[in-house]
């Protein structure tokens, strides 16, 4: 999908009426990926081995919406920012992770509050030095903001508010990307299946001068 | 007219058990192998490993990632229920605190537990004789001696021998290889004199000497937690309850709660009343015999709230003592990194699911000069763990601390190619550890009915009265003191878990380390104590209690496999008092 698809779909009663005018002038030229490729389903709830309050608590979170268009276009692009393609793997949104923050949200409501105003906060930055919301800014743009935000021990005071909430962006999108398969790979964890544990590797152990305190 | 009725069950059993936990399943399986007619009460759902546990699920398959939002140990965690449960409260005197886990489900905690088993030692069992603290149990180790015997060979248990005077060995498989940070932590704990031995686990190791449990061996995934699907690991469900069902036709009950135990005009048990969760209806079965196994405070409720002309305090209760000397394991974590774990090779190294390593308490109070009673033990956690909700979290705190491999400082937080770097650098670096230790059995910790409040099935509830002492806290500070020593020692930067005074030094509030017992206490003196050294009530001779409520004062070791042994000694000696025609 790309960015300009997102914004049509953006609640007027979410955001200001200029936002959103600034927005449909905007031309996005930057391509944007989808987040709706594993967008969960009621067939994905697991049944086996829970109880049934489990399951229709599930069933009801899938049900309800809480970011509008207009958020989820402006969670996808931090969370790309946040974790990109690389060398290694793949991005932040081909691995879902904008639908997962707007699950894990509904899930754990102590998020909701610090996501929803924290978007608001950057939209409102965004605006003060561009006149346009973060979605409509371009990726310089973008960067200069986030760049004032991510770093916690540099930044400015009057950023503060702005780095707590990228410091939760940051952290659901790591959390988000990581438990995912293209987020296994990366990291290389290669466990989670049926194995004999046969210890450290001997490659390991002698890297550690340890070989002789091994056991078993 | 009214349709609300009792239903009365036609069978006369020959006992019925309250429970399906570690105490419940192995006095089912002992008296049901036994030839007995045997029901099982349980007050939640079925729950059969096999079918039932979220065993190797990967996190995406999880709309939450595994985390704990239903579950305090996370989505995939084998426990129903745990702190709160809707409908089923409990309150605390005020001042006071106490937490209480609970796992309304066939097999109860067992399906989660971290499968650490240890024996009580010689000295845990006659504590006040060695150090002048609390009372002695009625019952020696060597007492329960050949009983661990039994359960390690039929139950499977990993270690090594270790000759050590108060952590007695066991019948052991083989223990599992270590991992690379459990032979660090071996190797500080040799700097700084904290001895650091394999862990002692109810994990299959090897094969089972019998061939027809149906138990498969280890296939190392480390997920204990989830409940093992091959049975590879020790749950009452998969090890005691289902077998004893297919074996030896003991009946079980799923969605029973239990209100009260029956009595004739004698004060002798007849039966139980439960509600059944199922249909909403009232039941009473009769049995000639009656073994409380709902877990310490569970049981001590159902006595307390059996009260008739002969009982006015709660059946078996004339000692008082009924729900007094509740007590928990004390529990102090910390964690950190290991700079030398930064940017590892990457293998598998999911391991078993319990402890690898673990360090048994190594001081003598006395010659130390402590200032407080007994001693705790701890268990180590780190490695490549699979990634759930929170991986990755905080990662500003860590990423400006630690240069990179080229020797390069980057400013803490980020965002971008760098910052996946940086996940990909701290991944498996993580280490901690945990101080379980000796908490005190008082008479002035104690749970009782809160005469104000019932639960949604209109059974009064639990009021919990609970404080540590100076006792437990001192011990925490010598814990917080063991920990930072021994991180030093590992090359660790601590992260989290320093904690002061004013904290109590981070020591866990009461029930928090789920190891509550004591609270239907054996002794010898009816005036006392409860139970007798059988676990048999004092004054009604047909009722007994298996959970960890007989427990005088546990030791600095988890309390699954005591109750696994006492509730296998329980078994034999009504096996025996039927055959004599006493019960």
């Amino acid at each position: 999908m790309k960015r300009r698809d997102y914004l049509k779909f953006i609640g007027v009663g979410s955001i200001s009426a200029g936002l959103l005018l600034e927005s449909c002038k905007s031309d996005g030229t930057d391509a944007k990926p989808s987040t709706t490729a594993t967008n969960p389903a009621e067939a994905d709830i697991i049944t086996a081995g829970r109880e049934q309050f489990e399951i229709d608590r599930d069933k009801q979170l899938l049900g309800e919406t809480f970011f509008n268009e207009h958020e989820m276009a402006t969670i996808a692009i931090l969370a790309d920012i946040i974790i990109p393609k690389d060398d290694v793997s793949g991005s932040a949104t081909d691995a879902g992770v904008p639908d997962f923050i707007e699950f894990i949200v509904k899930d754990l409501p102590e998020h909701q509050v610090p996501m929803r105003g924290g978007l608001r906060w950057l939209d409102m930055e965004c605006f003060k030095r561009f006149e346009k919301a973060f979605v409509d800014c371009t990726p310089e743009q973008r960067i200069q903001v986030v760049d004032d935000i991510a770093y916690p021990a540099k930044a400015k005071p009057e950023m503060q508010a702005g780095v707590t909430f990228f410091n939760r962006m940051r952290d659901l999108t790591s959390s988000g990307f990581y438990t995912t398969e293209i987020g296994f790979a990366d990291i290389g964890y290669i466990g989670n299946t049926p194995n004999t544990y046969t210890g450290v590797p001997d490659d390991v152990l002698d890297a550690f001068g340890v070989k002789e305190m091994n056991w078993g | 007219m009214s349709n609300f009725q009792i239903k009365k069950k036609p069978t006369v059993y020959d006992a019925i058990i309250v429970g399906s936990g570690a105490g419940g399943g192995m006095a089912g399986y002992v008296l049901s192998q036994a030839g007995l007619k045997v029901l099982m009460l349980e007050a939640g759902p079925f729950y059969d490993p096999k079918l039932h546990s979220f065993q190797m699920l990967p996190p995406w398959v999880s709309l939450r990632r595994g985390a704990g939002t239903t579950r305090p140990f996370g989505e995939f965690d084998a426990a129903m229920g745990g702190w709160q449960i809707d409908g089923e409260p409990y309150t605390a005197a005020e001042g006071t605190e106490f937490h209480w886990f609970r796992s309304h489900m066939l097999g109860g905690r067992t399906n989660h537990w971290g499968r650490i088993s240890l024996r009580f030692g010689p000295h845990d069992f006659k504590g006040k004789s060695y150090d002048g603290v609390g009372d002695d149990w009625p019952i020696t180790y060597d007492d329960v001696k050949p009983y661990y015997d039994k359960i390690d060979v039929m139950l499977g248990i990993y270690g090594t021998k270790e000759g050590l005077p108060n952590d007695p060995d066991g019948i052991f498989m083989k223990p599992p290889k270590p991992r690379l940070h459990e032979i660090l932590i071996k190797k500080a704990g040799q700097k700084i004199g904290v001895p650091v031995i394999p862990g002692r686990g109810s994990v299959l190791t090897e094969d089972l000497k019998d061939a027809n449990s149906g138990r498969q061996k280890c296939w190392y995934c480390g997920q204990c937690g989830r409940a093992c699907k091959i049975y590879g690991d020790f749950s009452s469900s998969s090890c005691l309850v289902i077998p004893a069902q297919t074996k030896y036709s003991l009946e079980l009950e799923c969605n029973a709660m239990v209100r009260e135990v029956l009595t004739d005009q004698n004060g002798q048990a007849t039966g139980v009343s439960y509600v059944s969760k199922d249909d909403g209806q009232e039941y009473q079965v009769m049995a000639k015999t009656v073994i409380l196994a709902a877990s310490a405070c569970s049981s001590a409720r159902i006595m307390l709230n059996s009260k008739s002309s002969r009982h006015p305090n709660g059946i078996g209760n004339s000692s008082g003592a009924v729900g007094k000397y509740l007590h928990d394991s004390t529990g102090v974590a910390m964690g950190g990194i290991m700079p030398s774990l930064l940017d590892r090779k990457r293998y598998n190294e999911d391991g078993v699911g319990s402890v690898h390593i673990l360090s048994p308490w190594w001081l003598d109070n006395k010659k130390a000069k402590l200032d407080f009673p007994r001693g705790y033990h701890i268990e180590y956690w780190g490695g490549m763990g699979m990634p759930s909700y929170g991986f990755g979290f905080g990662v500003q705190g860590l990423n400006g601390k630690y240069p990179t491999k080229d020797g390069q400082t980057k400013e803490a937080g980020g965002y971008g190619a760098s910052l996946k770097e940086d996940h990909r650098r701290f991944f498996g670096a993580s280490v901690g550890m945990a101080g379980r230790g000796v908490g005190l059995a008082l008479e002035s910790n104690y749970c009782e009915i809160d005469p104000n409040k019932v639960d949604k099935w209109g059974i009064p509830v639990l009021r919990f009265n609970y404080k540590w002492t100076d006792a437990e806290i001192l011990q925490a500070k010598h814990m917080q003191e063991t920990f930072q020593e021994m991180m030093k020692a590992m090359g660790a930067d601590i992260t989290w878990g320093i904690q002061g005074k004013e904290t109590n030094y981070g020591l866990e509030a009461p029930g928090r380390i789920i190891h509550e017992v004591g609270t239907v206490r054996m002794g010898d003196d009816p005036k006392k104590a409860p139970l007798n050294k059988w676990c048999q009530s004092h004054e009604v001779k047909n009722l007994f209690v298996t959970d960890g409520g007989p427990i005088v004062q546990q030791g600095d070791k988890n309390c699954t496999w005591t109750i696994l042994a006492l509730a296998m000694r329980t078994g034999e000696y009504i096996i025996e008092q039927k055959k004599q025609s006493n019960i």
